[in-house]
């Protein structure tokens, strides 16, 4: 592909210490992302993609892996450092009712990072940053005094832009950040992180459960099950030629919004629900619902290879 | 078609501390026999508040009746007392709620909260209505029936706890089920699995859907005719393939450009509807889609436009849709 990775996921795992043994949230993924593209993160609910975000800017500390991040390992950095290298990685979150402090002003919400940071001479060139960003996101300095509760949804999730664009990152994950929108609120939102991203060349990993959204968004899309990456291809090519079962099952769930197509597609029915993160077996995760598993998937967990070009896939049988 | 239920003028509002939340502001629809009717808009439109109406679970007071009345078989549920009430709900008119952890009793086992419904209603022996639960879990495919209606909510997952509610909703054959976000706390290929189950089930046993969602991809996939709402009022009815194919309110339009679609090109901008909706503690006098419709005229803003009639099937809300209207043409394919 394009230049070098911006980031170098490799091998990264996240396991949880839970009553009767390990919940394996994240059990061993590697992708990379270049710059300023938008990746994707798609899956269900518990299938540890949140956790893989979380992991990657180290809220939660990794159980092993690394994580190159222009030419140094992440994973391997002290708090203090981690602190310094912790101004390129942003963070934006899904809730935006939980993740503003309530007793803040916008300004000082806005501003923390740069506290932290020690990111301005004087006071006057703080409230000067802030009001700058509130304009990047479209909302203006009226707002700067107001405190969160006097915002919509999509305002908010706009001050929450705002707060991760502060230091000037090259990096941010989303996580699910339009999930508790409306849906026309949630184009305002998309449409303000692309432009942004044109605009100040940013690096994205999107994380969502909306397929539609994330393919729109995307250039590239991986999906999880489980804790592991099942498929990893170009948001294109793995909409039009998803190769592994699970990611067809997916796909094909999604309802489109019009009645013509929608009424003539037929689904894959996946039977049962997710199994247990909870000390899972050997072999592929996915093996129980899975209408092409052989014995092999049962005995040992299919590796993550390139099956044509830039187009990954898990599975033993394709 | 004879029509289960009929929705006349409905208002509802909730007196609060700062005032009157006109939450419902006088809407009309029908529901046929058989037929699958999708509300659908955002949060804050009154579609839930109408459907907690139609089955009287609102919190009153908060909650009051302004105006209208909601016919059920040509009965005004409105005139009925709390008694009669409970009589109809569960029975005649069951209703599936969006939270499948939380509507469940989490300290009863779930065989006893359907077992519940049926001895009341059906005057079933212990027996019976046991016996019944378990073909009613059966239907909806939860699987090893006999063991589990002796297990709790907790033990279920979210898929599972969903086919519950829908079983407890169907196990005394309502007319009328009313599904409040049916699917929108559940996994999309969860999500599927309940889907086609509701469409099975309709099917087998002939009742009225009344589907309540925000998901365009779901209201393309279920419904007969889509009722869009805005700021507690409905702006068009229709079809749904008049919905899809011939949007005619402004705001139809606008929020079928605002989702993504998976056949469409990724450089394509996303239509957004600026602003938000309007404040319901002083709805707006003319349009309530005024504020943020790129098409609005003079007279939207003063002046209420009624639902033009020429349509037997599909009506909108709209003063471009008055025939003395000038003809728009900005209009590409999609109306944005």
């Amino acid at each position: 592909m394009m230049a070098e990775p911006l980031i170098s996921a490799r091998n990264i795992k996240k396991y949880f210490d839970v009553a009767g043994g390990k919940l394996k949230a994240v059990d061993g993924i590697s992708f990379d992302i270049y710059p300023k593209e938008t990746f994707g993160l798609v899956g269900e609910s518990g299938c540890g993609k949140s956790t893989a975000g979380r992991t990657i800017v180290r809220l939660y500390e990794p159980t092993d892996g690394e994580l190159i991040f222009n030419g140094i390992n992440i994973f391997k950095l002290s708090r203090k450092e981690m602190q310094e290298a912790r101004r390129d990685f942003q963070m934006i979150f899904q809730d935006p009712y939980a993740s503003l402090n309530p007793r803040m002003t916008v300004e000082d919400i806005v501003a923390e990072p740069l506290d932290i940071h020690h990111a301005y001479k004087n006071k006057s060139e703080r409230s000067d940053r802030v009001i700058e960003l509130l304009r990047l996101v479209g909302l203006n300095e009226e707002h700067a005094m107001r405190f969160p509760h006097e915002f919509s949804g999509g305002q908010r999730q706009r001050i929450g832009i705002a707060r991760a664009l502060a230091l000037k990152p090259k990096f941010i994950i989303c996580d699910e950040p339009i999930s508790a929108l409306d849906v026309s609120i949630q184009a305002q939102v998309v449409n303000l992180l692309k432009e942004l991203q044109e605009e100040l060349g940013l690096t994205y990993m999107f994380i969502a459960h909306d397929l539609s959204m994330v393919r729109y968004i995307s250039d590239r899309v991986g999906v999880m099950y489980l804790g592991h990456l099942m498929e990893l291809a170009k948001s294109d090519e793995l909409y039009s030629n998803p190769v592994h079962p699970y990611t067809r099952a997916l796909l094909s769930a999604i309802p489109i919004p019009n009645p013509d197509i929608q009424r003539n597609r037929k689904r894959i029915m996946l039977e049962g629900d997710v199994p247990s993160p909870i000390n899972p077996r050997e072999g592929c995760t996915f093996v129980d619902r899975c209408q092409y598993a052989v014995e092999r998937c049962r005995q040992e967990t299919p590796l993550f290879e390139e099956k044509s070009a830039e187009h990954f896939v898990a599975c033993h049988i394709v | 078609m004879e029509n289960v239920l009929e929705v006349k003028n409905l208002q509802i509002s909730f007196k609060t501390f700062f005032g009157e939340v006109e939450a419902v502001r006088g809407i009309t629809f029908s529901v046929g026999k058989k037929e699958t009717v999708a509300i659908v808009g955002e949060s804050g439109c009154g579609k839930s508040v109408t459907a907690g109406g139609i089955m009287q679970l609102l919190p009153m007071p908060p909650a009051f009746f302004k105006g209208g009345e909601i016919l059920f078989n040509g009965e005004n549920l409105l005139e009925k007392s709390e008694k009669q009430m409970q009589g109809i709900r569960g029975n005649k008119i069951s209703m599936v709620f969006q939270d499948p952890m939380t509507s469940l009793n989490p300290t009863m086992k779930i065989g006893y909260q359907i077992v519940e419904g049926l001895m009341k209603h059906n005057k079933m022996s212990r027996e019976a209505a046991i016996k019944k639960s378990v073909e009613m879990l059966e239907l909806v495919a939860v699987p090893q029936p006999e063991k589990r209606i002796n297990q709790y909510p907790h033990e279920f997952s979210g898929g599972m706890r969903q086919r519950v509610m829908i079983a407890l909703a169907m196990a005394c054959n309502p007319q009328l089920l009313i599904a409040d976000e049916p699917t929108t706390a559940l996994d999309v290929t969860v999500q599927a699995q309940i889907l086609e189950l509701m469409k099975k089930l309709q099917n087998q046993l002939g009742m009225s859907i009344i589907l309540i969602t925000h998901d365009l991809g779901i209201v393309a996939d279920m419904s007969d005719r889509v009722v869009v709402m805005y700021a507690g009022q409905i702006l068009e009815v229709g079809l749904t393939h008049e919905i899809f194919a011939s949007p005619k309110h402004p705001y139809t339009r606008k929020l079928l450009a605002s989702v993504p679609r998976l056949d469409m090109n990724r450089e394509e901008r996303l239509h957004s509807i600026e602003g938000t909706p309007p404040d319901l503690y002083a709805p707006p006098k003319g349009c309530s889609f005024y504020d943020r419709c790129s098409e609005a005229m003079k007279i939207c803003k003063d002046n209420m436009p009624g639902f033009d009639e020429r349509s037997r099937t599909h009506q909108s809300r709209c003063w471009l849709n008055h025939p003395m209207a000038q003809k728009r043409n900005s209009m590409n394919g999609r109306g944005i």
